[in-house]
């Protein structure tokens, strides 16, 4: 037997959670990085996305590069709204206290399941995709679509870092995350930037939500291991570095699918996790992180 | 000991008297219901040593409470050992496991702490779902084990009466045991070691050791309430190593107040009362969760004892 | 009296990035004499005293106290040995009553075996330095000088040989200083102090040496007398700073 072709595959598949990861892995990075908290509602608002994506989709079910068009643009902005009303409601308001933020976050992560839970339902649903385009490859076909996920989310990626390297807000950022105190001196209004981050981070956890439904359907527990394996690449890329992350989430991604080959599914989970924890204890400042002194 | 706290001594004697007392006015169902509240309030008085009292704010304490479910249980049924024994083996389990854990997830602190407990407890469950054939897994496994001789006593672990005893004397030992410990020279220590740890090294103490003594215990009593649990009721599965089971605890104790010796026994008691009552009307048990988890963070964080305690009985800690 | 060696550094060094901060002091401090470290601000005195308890890890050379090498000994080990070290900037437990923070000190020497004897201890303590009327306040609620004096009586519940005590009378009224010298005279019968100390008047009060320091090293050292005559600190310090 011929192992290429298994290892095409899982390849491709890793590389399309690879980007899945990245985008949400981002999200929760760049929340930490500027805001120092770590939100554990991150894996809802993929959630939401994705059901949310499903919804919008579904008003409009001739029609599903339309759909899936709306899909893109509203459910995410909408995921964004419930976040800047998180961050002014609940983070704000208990200073952004590090410990009480993963204790709120938490909180709002059970709300928001269980409304999704009770208003859409136990059972998965799928999106159709917006084309059918079926890619040949030697041994097997590849749907086109999932190739187009990788292309967006490199393209959203790319588009992210110029942007946070040029624009004004994302100096505004830079300087929040550097001194808080002296950013709000120098007149940047810090409670909009972080309520700004907030919604940015959660907005690129939606828009993973919503490029995966068509691949792999929309459920209420789906935010479960998203949330995990997004904090496994923040973790192995350094807290809050950018460039870390997305190499943390190309390796993750791919180990991940190639490991899903060789090992069971539990396994496979159990050795990632434990890693991870290993890498939090002996190396706080992530694998590809520079060191830097511990607070 | 008695003399430095007597008021919160005499509360704790009232609040035995009450458990012992109750069984007398009650009957049925409710007897059911005490009996898990007084074992869960075990679970989150142990966690409190943690997060409460030391200032270490776990999010992995199902490991621990699993960690003395599964070891007595596992002892109760593959090691032909009576249920005092397997008792003990789970007690010894929890404390070698927070252990082990505690050396490795204390070199971080605060939110790194948090995440590391958590994925250290995540590790623990899906091994009980990967070792399923002798776990049991997400079926569990029902332990037969269902009675012991205490003396010349038999002791039925089937009947309600005797699993509501068992339970309450287990819970007396361990409130007049942490009575003990935290009114006294080790509380004020934890309290020290929370409050200022630069200072309490600059004072002559390994801060380090400390913490780990602290953690021990925390887990260790945690892991009496998982081996009275699956001991008492018999039965033993995965779902309690779940995550849902450390936010528990950290419920029960944000609920009835951080640092304050009965604060977790009246949050596991106003919380395991609140759930029921809401699991016969809806299914909205998480949104209520989720929602306390979020006000008590906003607007309470002390707790109700602890706000009371600051308020107005500072003897109440 | 023959003096007997209490603490000895030899090239005691501490640089930070390009600076070094203390720089190849040798210094020796005999048993019950009071010493005053003067200097201009960075002289170099906290770092100095830092590395003496083990708040701070040497670059180079090495430290002996009470005949036993302690360059390497962990902080907390320090003050079980008998260096007791109190914070420039107040670091007390604001939330616990006087009494506790001053019991959490004592216990630290005292075991946590009998709670009567570690109250009557933080007691002692307390008096000693005149708060025995505050010991139920909240410490955090106590006035500035009053805190100061939290910290000192938790360095005297350590019952310490050595006891460091950084600008203790920083912040402190006329009259709180006042105190603090008839508090430190009755220390000094017991313990050896070594104080880091701006104000020359409780300087002058209080020590039986000074050591003076500049740029990381020891400028000059004598009594009271000979420092106020020496020239090359009158130059350097007590000329510019008066
Ligand atoms: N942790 C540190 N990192 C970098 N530089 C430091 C550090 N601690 C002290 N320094 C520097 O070392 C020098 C000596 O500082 P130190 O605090 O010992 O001076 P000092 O004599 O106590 O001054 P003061 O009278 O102001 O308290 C100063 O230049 C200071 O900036
Ligand atoms: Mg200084």
């Amino acid at each position: 037997m011929d192992l290429a072709p298994y290892l095409l595959l899982a390849g491709l598949e890793g590389l399309v959670e690879a980007s899945v990861l990245m985008l949400s892995a981002l999200g929760l990075s760049l929340v930490f990085g500027v805001m120092r908290v770590v939100n554990v509602a991150h894996g809802e608002f993929y959630m939401l996305g994705a059901v949310g994506g499903w919804a919008i989709a579904s008003l409009v079910p001739d029609h599903p590069a339309l759909g899936f068009a709306l899909a893109l643009l509203i459910a995410p902005a909408l995921v964004g709204a419930l976040a800047i009303a998180a961050d002014r409601g609940i983070l704000r308001r208990i200073g952004y206290d590090p410990e009480a933020t993963i204790v709120a976050t938490i909180g709002l992560s059970y709300i928001i399941q269980q409304v999704v839970l009770m208003t859409f339902g136990p059972d998965a649903r799928a999106v159709e995709p917006p084309f059918y385009l079926n890619i040949r490859f030697p041994w097997f076909g590849y749907s086109g679509y999932k190739l187009f996920i990788v292309a967006v989310a490199a393209v959203l990626v790319g588009a992210l870092w110029v942007g946070l390297r040029r624009s004004r807000l994302g100096l505004m950022m830079r300087a929040t995350q550097f001194d808080r105190e002296t950013a709000q001196n120098f007149g940047i209004p810090v409670g909009r930037v972080y309520s700004g981050v907030f919604a940015m981070g959660a907005m690129l956890a939606a828009v993973a939500g919503v490029l995966i439904v068509p691949a792999n359907q929309a459920h209420y527990l789906m935010g479960h291991d998203p949330l995990l394996m997004s904090f496994v690449v923040v973790i192995v890329g350094g807290l809050g570095s950018i460039p870390g992350t997305i190499a943390a989430a190309v390796l993750i991604g791919l180990s991940d699918g190639l490991m899903s080959v060789f090992f069971s599914p539990t396994l496979a989970k159990i050795v990632s996790t434990l890693l991870v924890a290993l890498v939090l204890v002996f190396r706080p400042q992530g694998l590809f992180g520079k060191a830097e002194t511990r607070a | 000991m008695i003399r430095h706290n007597p008021r919160l001594f005499a509360l704790c004697l009232a609040v035995i008297a009450a458990v012992f007392g109750a069984q007398f006015v009650l009957a049925g169902y409710p007897v059911l219901a005490l009996t898990r509240i007084l074992i869960l309030a075990v679970f989150a008085m142990g966690y409190n040593m943690a997060m409460g009292y030391a200032g270490m704010l776990s999010l992995g304490h199902a490991l621990f409470f699993a960690a003395g479910m599964y070891a007595a249980g596992m002892a109760s049924r593959y090691g032909a050992v009576g249920l005092p024994v397997a008792f003990g083996i789970g007690i010894l389990g929890a404390a070698a496991v927070s252990l082990g854990i505690g050396l490795l997830a204390l070199r971080t602190r605060t939110v790194s702490f948090m995440i590391v407990t958590l994925m250290f407890a995540q590790v623990g469950y899906l091994l009980t779902l990967q070792f399923a054939d002798v776990t049991g897994g997400d079926q569990g496994l029902t332990l037969s084990e269902r009675g012991f001789a205490l003396g010349p006593v038999a002791v039925d672990m089937t009947s309600g009466a005797a699993r509501y005893n068992v339970a309450a004397v287990v819970f007396s030992v361990v409130l007049l045991g942490l009575y003990a410990l935290t009114q006294g020279p080790v509380g004020r220590l934890f309290a020290a070691v929370r409050e200022n740890p630069e200072r309490t090294r600059m004072l002559g103490y390994d801060v380090a050791r400390i913490r780990l003594a602290a953690f021990v215990l925390s887990g260790t009593v945690a892991g009496t309430s998982g081996a009275l649990y699956g001991l008492t009721f018999g039965f033993i599965g995965s779902s309690f190593a779940e995550f849902r089971t450390s936010i528990e605890a950290l419920l029960y104790t944000l609920v009835g107040g951080p640092g304050t010796l009965l604060g977790p026994v009246l949050g596991t008691a106003l919380m395991t009362v609140l759930i029921d009552r809401l699991g016969g009307l809806t299914a909205a048990y998480p949104i209520v969760v989720g929602a306390l988890l979020i006000a008590l963070t906003l607007w309470f964080p002390k707790g109700l004892l602890g706000t009371i305690r600051d308020r107005w009985l500072p003897w109440l800690k | 009296m023959a003096e007997v060696t209490l603490l000895e550094t030899r090239g005691l060094t501490r640089r930070f990035g390009g600076l070094t901060a203390v720089d190849a002091v040798d210094f020796r401090l005999s048993r019950g004499e009071v010493r005053a470290i003067i200097g201009p601000n960075g002289a170099g005195k906290s770092t100095f005293v830092g590395l003496l308890s083990g708040l701070i890890a040497p670059g180079a050379g090495s430290i002996a106290f009470d005949g036993q090498d302690i360059t390497r000994m962990p902080a907390h080990r320090r003050v079980r040995a008998g260096i007791a070290y109190t914070f420039q900037i107040t670091n007390i437990y604001p939330a616990m009553t006087v009494l506790e923070n001053a019991a959490i000190a004592a216990q630290s020497r005292l075991g946590t075996g009998s709670e009567a004897a570690i109250e009557a201890a933080a007691r002692a303590a307390l008096a000693a330095v005149g708060l025995s009327d505050l010991e139920t306040r909240r410490a955090g609620d106590l006035a500035y000088g009053h805190q100061r004096l939290v910290e000192v009586a938790m360095g005297l519940a350590l019952a310490p040989k050595l006891l460091i005590l950084d600008e203790p009378t920083q912040g402190l009224s006329d009259a709180e200083i006042a105190n603090f010298i008839a508090v430190i005279r009755r220390v000094a019968a017991s313990a050896t102090v070594l104080l880091i100390e701006h104000n020359m008047d409780v300087v002058m009060a209080l020590a039986g040496r000074i050591t003076v320091m500049e740029n990381g090293r020891i400028l000059a050292e004598g009594t009271p007398d000979q420092i106020t005559r020496d020239p090359a600190v009158q130059a350097a310090y007590l000329g510019g700073a008066s």
